[in-house]
């Protein structure tokens, strides 16, 4: 019973986003967020790499960072989508109270939400990944990628998001509409601690444990061996997680997401009882 | 049985952000309220009285500061989850809608969060938009509606998936007299035909439509409750006896006007130049109208006006709190 009603209000959840999210009324606008977008972002950072390198985009090092930074763009989507999602139901369409007060279970209905903006996403993952291959040889060997590690990699760690993402869902219950500064904060945590662009090892060393205890940083290094194990392989230097078998590298993230799946419902339902207590599920910002 | 809704000494009180901002607000204190299945209750009260405070915490938006609140014997703090399978709010004025999205398909998907089958859901949101005049907005998106549009499909969704109690928060709130008496019959209708099973609890600062709606009525100032039964004995506590005014064809003899059982006190003014008599009786019963009427008919007057004035919940409040609403 209980999960069929989660069943359904996943399926409502995912229609509302697509409905919302997927403005095909708009397509033009449609593609330019879903799509240029990334791809301009990603450009910016390959100009910066071009101009601080001086150097080619053939390098080993170039494709290590070209997928961080491409599988980085979940990270951030889902962190802000997931708080974007409570603020505008709460003080665009008000809807939010109505949503809070019936009988279901608000993370399903955050997690349809989620799920819709991982779809979109993902369409700009890939063509960055595509862009990436064919224009600027990033190298990504479609016949050397190990599919099952790359699968459960994504599996993992998009689960893993989503989990994260409730937590600042419940802390964005209690902050205004221009609160985003935590999700910016955090996004720009992983951004630096957690191998996006740079390997960690790079990091002073108490940078680097903290790296350790951080799910992205073993989801960056198991998508990593998963879509270009050659560059993996072949990478001078260190990424700081070279000793862990796959096995162990999964069973890391693994245990590193159930860990952060306490944490954020402990956040998520403590964050829900202030919201009741102050009020603040149908409050909106006033200027 | 349990009552749908019950309170015990419901408390509120909101604290100002900055303490130098001001004092913190009361805006529910010691609030004792028992409402029965079947009811049609309403709160009455001005601006500012803590109607919302207390629909907010029974709707388990809010918390209470202290004291308990029951929906059909749940505890609204530790029993939520229960609660809201039975129940549904809407606040009036609330203009809230998925804007792209369209109207049936709006209401359609807060059914879906309640469980209800989707054939039986569209077919309520069709009939619910007929009544409400509003079939051909059905696939229009909510963005284009008007404000009064917007509010009578959040009325509509309140009702889209058949709570066993309704709060309704102001329902009526800025709308035209024929959008306020098509919610005012629906709500009536939905309580009246579940034979005890529905209950709503409504708010409002109208007098009229707390008196013509309701079973009971609570009337609620500054946070308190100061009187709770039906409109008819509220209006008892203000003893003023029904007044009746009549003008008439100028009136010779009235010597029998005053001698009719149930008037209690009867006085008359001439006004000749318009060849007009001006009557007033006071009734100890209501009965006594026919026999004034027919009496007028046999001094051989027309009766040109008639006048019947009844304390209304205005008096009751006014004595109650020794001032008028707004
Ligand atoms: N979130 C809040 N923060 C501070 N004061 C509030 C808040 N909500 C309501 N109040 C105060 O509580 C009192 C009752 O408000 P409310 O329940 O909205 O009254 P009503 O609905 O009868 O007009 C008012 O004085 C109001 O200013
Ligand atoms: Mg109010």
């Amino acid at each position: 019973m209980a999960v069929r009603s989660d069943l359904r209000t996943f399926k409502n959840a995912a229609w509302l986003g697509w409905q919302m999210e997927a403005n095909w009324t708009d397509p033009f606008l449609f593609v330019i967020y879903s799509i240029i977008k990334p791809i301009a972002g990603t450009l910016i950072l390959v100009f910066m790499y071009l101009v601080i390198t001086s150097g080619a985009t053939n390098t080993l090092f170039f494709s290590y960072m070209y997928v961080g930074n491409a599988f980085y763009m979940y990270v951030a989507d889902v962190l802000f989508g997931v708080t974007w999602v409570i603020h505008d139901d709460r003080e665009h369409y008000m809807t939010l109270k109505q949503v809070y007060i019936a009988p279901i279970s608000f993370y399903m209905y955050i997690f349809g939400r989620a799920a819709i903006r991982i779809a979109i996403t993902s369409m700009g993952v890939f063509l960055t990944l595509l862009f990436g291959v064919l224009v600027l040889g990033v190298d990504i060997n479609l016949a050397a990628v190990d599919w099952p590690l790359l699968a459960l990699a994504l599996v993992l760690g998009l689960a893993c998001l989503c989990i994260m993402g409730l937590a600042l869902g419940g802390i964005s219950f209690l902050t205004a509409k221009h609160g985003q500064g935590i999700n910016e904060g955090v996004a720009g945590v992983f951004y630096v601690l957690a191998g996006v662009i740079f390997p960690i090892t790079i990091l002073p060393g108490w940078a680097q444990t903290v790296s350790r205890l951080l799910p992205v940083t073993y989801w960056m290094e198991a998508v990593r061996r998963g879509l270009e194990p050659a560059v993996m392989a072949g990478l001078p230097g260190s990424t700081g997680l070279q000793s862990l078998s796959n096995l162990q590298l999964m069973l890391a993230l693994l245990v590193s997401t159930v860990a952060f799946l306490f944490i954020s419902l402990g956040i998520f339902k403590y964050a829900d009882k202030v919201a009741r207590r102050k009020g603040k599920i149908d409050w909106t910002t006033t200027y | 049985m349990e009552p749908a809704v019950e309170t015990k000494k419901l408390t509120r009180v909101f604290n100002p952000k900055k303490k130098k901002e001001g004092a913190s607000v009361r805006a529910l204190n010691s609030v004792d309220l028992k409402i029965e299945k079947g009811e049609l209750f309403g709160l009455l009260g001005p601006n500012g009285a803590g109607k919302t405070t207390l629909l907010k915490i029974l709707s388990t938006l809010l918390l209470p500061t202290s004291g308990k609140a029951y929906v059909s014997g749940l505890d609204v703090e530790k029993d939520y989850v229960e609660v809201r399978k039975r129940i549904n709010m809407v606040s009036g004025g609330e203009i809230s809608g998925y804007g792209l999205l369209t109207v049936r398909e709006n209401l359609w998907m807060f059914s879906q969060f309640y469980g209800i089958k989707s054939s039986i859901a569209l077919e309520r949101i069709d009939d619910m938009l007929g009544k409400f005049g509003m079939l051909d907005k059905k696939s229009e998106k909510v963005r284009t509606l008007s404000t009064g549009q917007r509010q009578k499909m959040n009325v509509i969704r309140g009702f889209v998936t058949d709570p066993q109690i309704l709060f309704l928060d102001e329902p009526t709130l800025g709308l035209d007299v024929n959008a306020s008496r098509t919610i005012r019959d629906f709500i009536l209708d939905w309580v009246r035909k579940s034979e005890r099973d529905k209950t709503v609890l409504l708010t409002t600062h109208y007098m009229a439509e707390a008196d013509q709606l309701c079973d009971r009525v609570a009337i609620i100032d500054d946070g308190r409750i100061l009187a709770c039964d039906s409109p008819e004995n509220l209006k008892k506590l203000v003893k003023s006896e029904t007044t009746l005014r009549l003008d008439v064809t100028t009136m010779k003899d009235q010597r029998v006007l005053g001698t009719i059982p149930g008037v209690e006190k009867f006085t008359s003014t001439d006004d000749l130049e318009n060849n007009i008599t001006s009557l007033r009786f006071v009734l100890g019963d209501e009965s006594a109208i026919s026999d004034i009427v027919s009496g007028v008919a046999k001094g051989g007057s027309k009766i040109l006006a008639l006048r019947k004035t009844e304390p209304t919940l205005e008096d009751v409040f006014i004595k109650l709190v020794g001032k008028g609403f707004e």
